[in-house]
C-alpha cells in the first residue's frame, strides 16, 4: 500500500504540469481573442508557381 | 442614391463587377487582362496583392475588397513622421522592433484576416501582424530601421484598410480590463478543487471501509498544501473587496463570503493539526471555484463595444496646418492659437476658429442636435465639433482644442465622478441583514453548547461555514448576466450587469429629440425621377439642394442631407417659403419648386405607402419626387404611450420648438418639453430632476447629450450602427430595436424578481444546513454535497427562468 505515497505525488506532479501549461496558455494571450482563430483555421498557404520560382532563385543565389 | 447610380450604370454596361470590391464598374477602361476594376484605387490594391503573390485573397471569398478611399491629400499621414506623435501610438518598443495596434474598420471577412496577417510579404520590415476580428484591430510589429509607420499605414490605406486614428489613441491608455488573471484564478481553484475531492474520496467512503491513519494524515496534509494557493491567490479578490467595504463602514456580499472562507480554512487547518478530523478543504476549494465562475459570467461583457467614448474619439488625430503657404499634416495636439489650418469636405472642425478663406457650410448636428447646416463666410466664428461640407476652407484657431465650446462640457464635474460607485444595491442590502443574522445564529448556537467548549466552537464555525452565501452570491451574476445576454440578442447592449438593476429602479425617462425620437440621416429616402427631364441628375440635385438647404422644414432637411454630395449654388434669388405648401426660388435663372401635391401639379400616380412625398418642379415642369420615410422612429407612439403608464416622460431637445404641439400629446405631461437646450443646460436639467429624488433614465444619441447621459442615473444611447460613434453611456440600443424599449425596461424588473426568488431558494438551503450546524452534527460530507447542490439549483433556476420569461415577454 505504501506505493500510494509515490503514486499520489507522481499523479499530482502530472496534474501540476497541466496546470502550468494552462497558466502559460492564458498568459501568452490565447484566451484574449477566441473568435479570430476560428476563422483563421480555414486559411492555409498554397504554394503558387511564382512563389516556387522565387524560392528557387533564392536557393540558386545562395 | 446608390440605387440611381447602379441603374444608370446598368444601361451602359450590363455586368461589369469590380474584381476587387464587387461594385459595378462605370466602364471597361480600368482593367488588367480580363479583370475589371471600378476605380484606380481597386486596381492599385490588386497590383500590390498580385506583386506580393497574395492573389489567394480573391479565392477565399469572392470580391472581398473594400474600395480604397481616394487619397485626396498625399500628405494625409505625414503627421506620422513626427516622432513624438508616433511614439504615443506605440505599445512596445524593443530595440528596433516596434509593436502597435491599429483599428481598421474595413475588416469584414476571412480574406481580410489572411491578407493582413500575410502583410510581411508586402512589406519586408513587418515582422508580425495579427488580427482581432471582433475588435477590428490589427496588432503589427515592424523593424523601424527597415520601414516606417507611415509607409505601413499608407500601404494599408491603398489596400482599402484605412486605419482609423483619433485623438483618444494618443492618450495614455487606462489598463484594459483583463480577464487573464481571472482565468488563472479559476484554473488554480479548479485544479485544487478536483484534486482535493479525489484525495477526500477515501474519507467519504469511511463508513464502508476504514483507512489507515497514516494515509489519512498524508491526504489531509496534501489537501492543505493544495488549498494554500486557493486561499492566497484565487480568493484574494474577495478579501480585498470585503476589507475595502468594511473600511467604508458598509457590508457587501463579500464580507460573509470572506468570513465563511476564512473560517473554513482555519477550522480545517486546526482539525488536521490536532488530528481531530480530516478538514473541509473540498468544500473550501469548491466554494471558491464556483464563486469565481460566477464572477467570470458577470465580467464577460461586450468587449467589441466601447462605452467610454468622449469627444476625443470623435476628433481626428491630425490636421492639415498651413505653414508659410505650405500644407503640412500635424498632430491635433500640436495645434495652437493663431495657427492656420485647412478643413475639407466632411471633416470635423477641431477647435473654435475664425473662417479665413472659402465658403463654410457647417453642420452642427452633433453639438446642438439641430440637423441643419449653417452657411459661414470669411470672418465668421465657427465652433469646434461642427462638420464642414463642401470645398476646402481655411481657418485660424481662436481657442485651443481642449478649451473650445464643445470640449468644455467634459470639464464638468459629471465627468469626474466615479461611475462604478453604483454597485448592486439589492445584494448589499441583503448581505447586511444576512451577515447579522448569521453571526447571531452562530453566537446563539455557541452559547447553547457553552459549558462544552469543543461543541460550542464546532457549532459556531459550522454555522459560519454552511451559511457562506455561495448560492446567494451566484444568483445575482447569473441572473443579470443572462439578462445582459438576452438584451444583447434584442440589440440592446449594456455596459455591465449592474445596469439591469439600475434600470429596474428608474422612474423618470428623459428623451432627446433629434436622432433619438426622430430618425437621423437620410435613411429611407428615395428619389423617383420623372420619365423625361431636361437635366442631368447631378445638375438637378444641385438645383434642389440649393433651395432646400435654406429651409428649416424637417423634410427639407432630410433632402438636404440626402443630397449631401451635391454642390449648393450661389445664385439663389426670390427665395420664398410657403407654409404648408413648400419652398421655391430662382436658382441660376431656373425656377425651382419643392413641395407638396397642392403646390406642384404632377400627373403621376404615387403609391400611398405611408411615406411623405415631396415633389419637384423646374420651371413649372414636373421633374420627379422624393419619397421620405416618416421622420419619427417606427413604434415611437406605442413606446411612449406604454412608458407613460409607469414612468414620467420628458423631452430635452437642442432643437427649436417647431414640433412642440405635435409632440406634447405623446408625453405624460405636455408642459414638460424643453427646447433650445444647450448641452450644459441638458446636464443641469437632469441634475435638478435628481435633486427631486428622481431616478432618471436619459435616452439620447449625439455628443450634445453626452453630459446628460453621464449625469443621469442611467444613460442609453441610440445608434444606427453599434460600431459607429456613440457618446459615453451605460447602454447602446440599436435603432431598429427602438420599438422594444418599453419591453426591455420592464424586463429588467422581471429579472430582479427572479433574483429575489433565487435568494429565497438559497436561503432555504441555508436553513437546512443550519439545522445540522446548530446541532453540531454537520459533517464535511454533508457540507460538500449541500454547497454545490444549492449553487447548481440556483444557477439552473435563474438561467431557465430568465430565458423562459424572455421568450414570453420579449418575443
Amino acid at each position: 500500500m505504501s506505493v500510494l505515497y509515490i503514486l499520489v505525488i507522481a499523479a499530482l506532479f502530472v496534474a501540476i504540469g497541466f496546470l502550468i501549461a494552462f497558466i502559460w496558455a492564458v498568459k501568452s494571450g490565447q484566451y484574449d481573442d477566441t473568435h479570430t482563430p476560428s476563422m483563421r483555421i480555414i486559411l492555409d498557404d498554397k504554394r503558387t508557381e511564382s512563389s516556387d520560382k522565387k524560392q528557387e532563385e533564392k536557393e540558386n543565389g545562395n | 442614391m446608390r440605387l440611381i447610380q447602379v441603374t444608370a450604370v446598368k444601361t451602359e454596361q450590363a455586368t461589369l463587377g469590380c474584381y476587387h470590391c464587387g461594385l459595378a464598374c462605370p466602364d471597361d477602361k480600368i482593367a488588367i487582362e480580363d479583370k475589371y476594376f471600378c476605380c484606380n484605387g481597386c486596381k492599385t490594391a490588386y497590383e500590390i496583392l498580385e506583386g506580393s503573390d497574395l492573389c489567394q485573397y480573391y479565392e477565399l471569398n469572392e470580391t472581398p475588397g473594400t474600395t480604397p478611399a481616394e487619397f485626396g491629400f498625399k500628405e494625409k499621414y505625414s503627421f506620422l513622421d513626427d516622432e513624438k506623435t508616433r511614439s504615443q501610438l506605440y505599445q512596445f518598443v524593443n530595440d528596433n522592433i516596434v509593436t502597435l495596434t491599429l483599428t481598421l474598420p474595413a475588416i469584414h471577412c476571412s480574406s481580410c484576416i489572411w491578407v493582413l496577417e500575410s502583410f510581411y510579404r508586402i512589406n519586408d520590415g513587418v515582422t508580425n501582424s495579427k488580427v482581432n476580428f471582433l475588435k477590428k484591430q490589427l496588432t503589427i510589429s515592424f523593424d523601424k530601421t527597415k520601414t516606417s509607420l507611415r509607409t505601413i499605414v499608407e500601404q494599408l490605406a491603398s489596400l482599402g484598410y484605412e486605419p482609423e486614428f483619433n485623438l483618444a489613441d494618443l492618450q495614455t491608455k487606462v489598463g484594459e480590463k483583463n480577464l487573464r488573471s481571472l482565468y488563472i484564478k479559476i484554473g488554480i481553484a479548479g485544479f485544487a478543487f478536483g484534486n482535493i475531492m479525489l484525495l477526500s474520496l477515501p474519507d467519504y467512503l469511511q463508513k464502508f471501509d476504514t483507512i489507515p491513519q497514516n494515509f489519512q494524515i498524508f491526504f489531509s496534509v496534501l489537501n492543505i498544501i493544495l488549498a494554500l494557493p486557493v486561499l492566497f491567490y484565487s480568493a484574494s479578490g474577495y478579501f480585498k473587496s470585503a476589507w475595502g467595504s468594511l473600511r467604508k463602514k458598509a457590508i457587501n456580499m463579500d464580507v460573509p463570503i470572506s468570513l465563511g472562507i476564512i473560517t473554513l480554512f482555519i477550522r480545517s487547518f486546526y482539525e488536521v493539526g490536532t488530528l481531530s478530523g480530516v478538514g473541509w478543504m473540498d468544500s473550501f476549494a469548491g466554494l471558491v471555484f464556483l464563486l469565481l465562475l460566477g464572477k467570470l459570467f458577470q465580467e464577460k461583457t461586450y468587449q467589441a463595444l466601447s462605452f467610454e467614448r468622449d469627444y476625443k474619439s470623435y476628433f481626428p488625430v491630425s490636421i492639415i496646418k498651413l505653414e508659410a503657404g505650405k500644407e503640412r499634416s500635424i498632430a491635433l495636439s500640436q495645434l495652437k492659437v493663431r495657427d492656420r489650418y485647412i478643413v475639407r469636405n466632411n471633416e470635423i472642425i477641431p477647435a473654435d476658429s475664425i473662417l479665413i478663406n472659402g465658403k463654410g457650410l457647417i453642420d452642427y448636428s452633433f453639438i446642438t442636435g439641430e440637423a441643419d447646416v449653417h452657411s459661414k463666410v470669411s470672418g465668421d466664428m465657427v465652433y469646434a465639433g461642427g462638420k464642414h461640407q463642401g470645398g476646402a476652407i481655411e481657418l485660424e484657431v481662436v481657442k485651443e482644442v481642449s478649451q473650445s465650446y464643445l470640449t468644455q462640457l467634459w470639464n464638468n464635474d459629471a465627468f469626474n465622478k466615479h461611475q462604478d460607485a453604483r454597485i448592486t444595491v439589492l445584494a448589499n442590502t441583503v448581505s447586511k441583514y444576512f451577515t447579522a443574522a448569521v453571526l447571531l445564529i452562530a453566537s446563539g448556537a455557541a452559547l447553547y453548547w457553552l459549558p462544552n467548549y469543543t461543541y460550542a466552537a464546532n457549532a459556531f464555525t459550522a454555522v459560519l461555514i454552511i451559511a457562506c452565501p455561495c448560492a446567494l452570491a451566484l444568483s445575482t451574476p447569473f441572473t443579470l448576466g443572462n439578462t445582459m445576454r438576452i438584451f444583447g440578442r434584442k440589440n440592446f447592449y449594456i455596459k455591465n450587469t449592474a445596469v439591469v438593476e439600475v434600470l429596474s429602479n428608474i422612474d423618470t425617462i428623459v428623451f432627446d429629440k433629434t436622432g433619438t425620437l426622430t430618425e437621423s440621416g437620410s435613411s429611407g429616402t428615395e428619389f423617383m425621377p420623372a420619365e423625361q427631364t431636361n437635366y442631368p441628375e447631378a445638375k438637378l440635385f444641385s438645383l434642389i439642394r440649393s433651395v432646400t438647404w435654406h429651409s428649416t422644414h424637417p423634410l427639407s432637411r432630410k433632402i438636404t442631407q440626402f443630397l449631401m454630395d451635391y454642390e449648393v449654388l450661389d445664385e439663389v434669388e426670390d427665395l420664398e417659403e410657403l407654409p404648408g405648401k413648400g419652398v421655391q426660388a430662382i436658382v441660376e435663372n431656373d425656377l425651382v419648386k419643392v413641395g407638396s401635391e397642392d403646390f406642384i401639379v404632377a400627373d403621376i400616380n404615387m403609391d400611398n405607402d405611408g411615406r411623405s412625398k415631396v415633389l419637384i418642379s423646374i420651371n413649372d415642369k414636373f421633374a420627379g419626387f422624393f419619397a421620405i420615410q416618416g421622420t419619427y422612429r417606427t413604434g415611437f407612439k406605442t413606446v411612449l404611450s406604454d412608458l407613460n403608464k409607469h414612468y414620467d416622460t420628458l423631452l430635452l431637445s437642442g432643437d427649436n420648438d417647431n414640433e412642440k404641439e405635435v409632440l406634447s400629446s405623446y408625453f405624460s405631461d405636455g408642459s414638460r418639453l424643453y427646447f433650445n437646450q444647450s448641452p450644459i443646460q441638458k446636464l443641469e436639467k437632469i441634475k435638478s430632476l435628481q435633486s427631486a429624488n428622481k431616478k432618471v433614465l436619459m435616452v439620447g444619441d449625439g455628443l450634445n447629450d453626452a453630459g446628460a447621459l453621464r449625469q443621469s442615473d442611467l444613460g442609453i444611447s441610440i445608434t444606427e450602427n453599434i460600431n459607429a460613434f456613440s457618446p459615453a453611456c451605460d447602454g447602446i440600443l440599436e435603432s431598429n430595436s427602438f420599438s422594444r424599449l418599453y419591453n426591455l425596461i420592464r424586463f429588467s424588473k422581471t429579472s430582479m424578481v427572479i433574483v429575489k426568488i433565487s435568494y429565497l431558494i438559497s436561503l432555504l438551503y441555508n436553513i437546512i444546513g443550519l439545522s445540522f450546524a446548530v446541532q453540531g452534527t454537520l459533517s464535511p460530507l454533508i457540507s460538500a454535497i449541500l454547497m454545490p447542490l444549492s449553487s447548481i439549483t440556483v444557477v439552473t433556476f435563474t438561467s431557465v427562468g430568465t430565458n423562459l420569461l424572455a421568450k414570453l415577454k420579449l418575443d
